[in-house]
């Protein structure tokens, strides 16, 4: 990838989160958490908190010991790494996947419906090593919880 | 993609199902490079799941989920015989759903 590329990636991605944005300052949509569709803002967002800002609107979080992430502590293959969030929090809305070192940070985001229970799992891309954040937004207010993973081999490139 | 692309596996115990669904999806980034060229972004942007005519729970997904992905979700309720359903769209409007009965 050259460095023009990537120049020019990072304009076009900041300049649609920048129109949506523009559209919910605007008040032309309102994001619901629940069913509403996905959320290019919060996907090309390039920090954890821009990402946090568009996906659940607010990137105050306050950390939590009722977050269990379970992640390998060494991730052999960055391509395929095996990540759950259980949370013993009621009235959970949403839960989110978010990791520094991509080119995006919002990995995942899952909206449980009323009656879920807040335990998920997936398996993520890891560029290299760094910390995985889960984010868990209930009754309004964000949780977090954090995870370092050693990644031996990255899961971008190729 | 009219093949069957998700495996979906549900259980039901003391009151909670638990859905484990594998899905056949390439989930390109659009940042690697085959040849020289990028390869276009292709992933799943979307995944809904029902059960019970009830919404149990969306996902919203980038590329950073690894390739053939793999989901697992609980939700109270639901009981043995009943069904769920998995349904996804992909950036480039793709889209699939499968159905399981609960065990």
């Amino acid at each position: 990838m050259t460095t023009n590329f990537k120049r020019r990636f990072f304009l076009k991605g900041s300049l649609a989160a920048g129109t949506v944005g523009a559209a919910i300052g605007a008040g032309l949509f309102i994001p619901k958490t629940g069913f509403a569709s996905w959320p290019k803002a919060a996907f090309t967002a390039k920090n954890i908190d821009d990402a946090l800002g568009a996906a659940m609107n607010g990137s105050q979080t306050a950390s939590s010991d009722a977050i269990k992430i379970k992640a390998p502590d060494i991730a052999e293959n960055g391509a395929v790494v095996p990540v759950s969030v259980k949370a013993d929090i009621k009235d959970v809305e949403s839960i989110a996947i978010l990791y520094a070192g991509n080119a995006s940070p919002l990995a995942a985001s899952f909206n449980l419906g009323p009656g879920s229970v807040p335990d998920v799992s997936t398996r993520i891309k890891m560029a290299k090593t760094g910390d995985l954040v889960a984010v868990v937004k209930a009754n309004g207010k964000l949780l977090s919880s954090r995870k370092p993973v050693k990644v031996t081999i990255g899961g971008c490139g190729g | 993609m009219a093949k069957k692309s998700i495996k979906i596996r549900a259980k039901a115990k003391n009151g909670v199902t638990t859905v484990k669904a594998l899905m056949n999806h390439p989930m390109e980034t659009g940042l690697r490079k085959k040849g020289g060229k990028l390869v276009p972004a292709h992933f799943i942007q979307e995944v809904i799941a029902t059960s019970g005519g009830k919404t149990v729970m969306t996902a919203h997904w980038s590329g950073a989920v690894s390739k053939n992905p793999y989901i697992s979700f609980k939700f109270n309720g639901g009981n043995k015989g009943d069904s769920v359903k998995i349904a996804w769209t992909d950036n480039k409007g793709g889209a699939s759903s499968s159905t399981a009965k609960i065990k």
